[in-house]
């Protein structure tokens, strides 16, 4: 089972020829995931990695079936792509894009509300179920098949992550990171949910940063689920000086929260068990399973 | 990127905010030339830096002479003031505001934001305003107004009752209230500014309402489309490492310690401060190389290191996802031997190809000591930094 992808997840690339979506599509291809085509704007009709090219996602979806889609257009672009392949009802897309001006993202945002797809990201690394379906940028050869759900809101820390549930036998189920910017398409709630309704995920791997309330109100979530998992968690940034910041406002939208401490605090109080090195994160999960 | 005092209300006044009369100076012996214009000697002099809490820090002085005006003035310019938002280090002042003192009879608290949780546009507001306006939302929330909403051409008029209600205005301030709303949110979503901060919003003895402070912050991502805005940049604002670094795509922050460090992924590089100090060190910085690193980056990113003389030692932490470690290896071993490095250097790698990274780096016959994951590094540049 997994979540999000998997063997049937028919994937296309917009951005499909240009340098980013080129090496990621091979990198894709190459790990087995199925991937069934591409969309550049007036290069339809060509072959490009031994898969057809479209000029539209209406054209591409038509022909191939696709049901995901991952996004290498620049910035600028990007958020009239993930409108396009919201408009073709697209069930998921992945937008591994970064810099996409917080005012588009409110755009695509309420555009997503009224739709059936579901988007992941902006910048982030993408969505992967281990020996199945890799969308995204990460190294595929670290992943390993197994119980664990990964949810992050960071890149490489992800994969150093996953790397320690691979070794330590464990696997993935799914890995899934959300992306760092204030404005994106899937919540860690959404993914914690998925997670706690998947029978493959044993248990749950949930790694936040500093800044915003993500990971505060998914904790609260975790504590009000019917569905009871082993949540493990940790924030980065438990050092991050108190920044220069300009004005109050931020503070007083997020309560005084958003330091790494709050955050610890909270997901205690709500059942995860934090742990404070990042380099034994799969260790605390593994030791938690094995009491 | 933030912007001036000066800079947020010149933009406010363009888009119809109420604000006072004032002008910028950037040199003491331009003053009396420069405040012509102004109709009063009753003058506020405000210290522009990118700061709050400038008042009790003494960036802020109410003159009533123009001797009184030319004296103090003089004592602000390179004046190094340190406040809550500033840091330890303090920011020195380079330029001045001067404005025509308002006669105040309440003051409020009004901003515009993007509030990233509910992916949405929110006010907020409040009729406790001035300099301790988190106290109040700390300790009497009930007393701060937020309003949410979409993306529109304009704010609809419920929403501008309910922003404005706390401020409990008569009929003429009230209608300036909801120009100035509308103003504020128009400057918010065309000019892409993330936040707009007006504290305090002043009602006169005239009961004219009057944005007596200004924050505005733009997004970074937008800057693209607004070359007005970036025009706005003030380069003595900006840290010189932290502006040699963005020159070579680095990110990098100053800190304390002794440990430099240089990892790709700013969540990554934040995990290995943390575990340094875990283990009972101090890092010195933080620098996220980001996706590709070169012999010039990591050249780059070295003297950027060094140029910090609390450093000790550097730890390398890369996960190679699309960066391959061997191409690293490469680039740390050549800029190793360009920068003449003097200190010792941990380097952890991992990810793709590994195995070939660290047989460059044992080849290279330097001083580099490898470790195998994340702890081990962190351990090894501590006892090598002993």
């Amino acid at each position: 089972m997994s979540i999000l992808v998997g063997k049937n997840t028919r994937v296309i690339c917009q951005g499909f020829t240009g340098k980013h979506g080129t090496f990621h599509s091979e990198q894709a291809i190459a790990y087995g995931t199925n991937f069934v085509g591409g969309v550049t704007p007036k290069k339809g009709g060509q072959v490009h990695l031994g898969k057809p090219v479209f000029n539209t996602v209406r054209e591409a979806v038509e022909k191939t079936q696709a049901n995901a889609t991952m996004i290498y257009v620049p910035a600028k672009f990007a958020p009239s792509a993930i409108i396009e392949a919201i408009e073709n009802d697209i069930p998921l897309i992945v937008c591994i894009t970064e810099g996409i001006p917080v005012l588009d993202m409110i755009k695509v945002k309420e555009k997503l509300a009224k739709s059936k797809s579901r988007l992941i990201g902006p910048n982030c690394p993408g969505v992967i179920t281990p020996d199945e379906c890799k969308i995204g940028i990460m190294p595929g050869n670290i992943h390993k098949k197994g119980s664990c759900g990964i949810v992050s809101r960071s890149g490489t820390l992800t994969y150093e992550v996953v790397s320690q549930t691979s070794e330590n036998g464990l696997g993935q189920s799914t890995v899934i990171g959300i992306g760092g910017d204030p404005v994106n398409g899937t919540s860690f709630i959404d993914c914690l949910e998925l997670f706690l309704k998947d029978p493959e995920t044993k248990s749950i791997l949930m790694i936040g940063e500093i800044g915003g309330t993500a990971e505060e109100e998914a904790a609260e979530f975790i504590k009000s689920s019917k569905i009871k998992k082993p949540v493990i968690g940790f924030v980065a940034g438990v050092t991050a000086p108190a920044g220069k910041r300009m004005g109050h406002a931020g503070a007083i939208i997020s309560g005084g929260k958003g330091n790494a401490g709050d955050k610890i605090e909270k997901m205690k109080s709500c059942g995860i068990i934090v742990s404070d090195s990042p380099a034994e994160i799969g260790k605390t999960l593994y030791d938690k399973l094995a009491r | 990127m933030n912007i001036h005092e000066h800079q947020a209300k010149e933009i406010l006044r363009e888009f119809s905010a109420p604000v006072p009369k004032g002008v910028v100076i950037y040199n003491v012996n331009e003053i009396l030339e420069k405040i012509k214009p102004l109709k009063t000697n009753n003058l506020v002099i405000k210290a522009q830096i990118h700061a709050g809490g400038r008042g009790k820090a003494g960036g802020i002085k109410l003159v009533k002479t123009k001797e009184d005006l030319v004296n103090e003035a003089s004592k602000m310019f390179g004046k190094n003031l340190v406040t809550h938002q500033t840091g330890p280090q303090g920011k020195k002042v380079k330029r001045l505001f001067i404005e025509e003192v308002s006669e105040i009879n309440k003051e409020f608290y009004l901003s515009c934001l993007i509030d990233r949780s509910s992916s949405k546009i929110a006010f907020i507001s409040s009729a406790e305003g001035g300099m301790d306006i988190e106290k109040v939302a700390t300790n009497n929330p009930e007393k701060i107004i937020t309003v949410k909403m979409g993306l529109y051409k304009s704010v609809n008029e419920e929403d501008v009752k309910k922003i404005v209600q706390p401020f409990s205005l008569s009929e003429k301030p009230q209608k300036q209230a909801f120009h100035l709303i509308q103003s504020i949110y128009k400057v918010l979503i065309e000019k892409d500014a993330n936040l707009i901060e007006i504290n305090p919003l002043v009602l006169t003895r005239h009961d004219n309402l009057l944005c007596l402070d200004a924050k505005i912050n733009f997004d970074d991502n937008a800057l693209y489309r607004h070359p007005d805005i970036l025009a706005l940049k003030d380069p003595n604002e900006e840290d010189p490492m932290e502006t040699e670094a963005s020159k070579h795509q680095l990110a990098y922050i100053k800190l304390n310690g002794t440990i430099g460090c240089m990892v790709n992924g700013a969540g990554l590089a934040m995990a290995t401060l943390d575990i340094i100090k875990l283990y009972g060190a101090e890092p010195a910085n933080f620098l996220d190389v980001g996706g590709g690193a070169s012999k010039e980056k990591v050249s780059a990113a070295f003297k950027i290191i060094l140029s910090d003389k609390n450093v000790k030692g550097i730890l390398i932490n890369i996960f190679g996802g699309i960066m391959r470690c061997d191409v690293l290896a490469q680039g740390v071993v050549e800029a190793v031997q360009e920068t003449n490095l003097n200190v010792p250097l941990v380097v952890r790698l991992a990810g793709t190809n590994v195995e070939l990274g660290k047989k460059i780096l044992e080849k290279s016959g330097l001083k580099i000591i490898s470790a195998n994951n994340l702890s081990d590094a962190a351990k090894k540049i501590i006892e090598a930094t002993k």
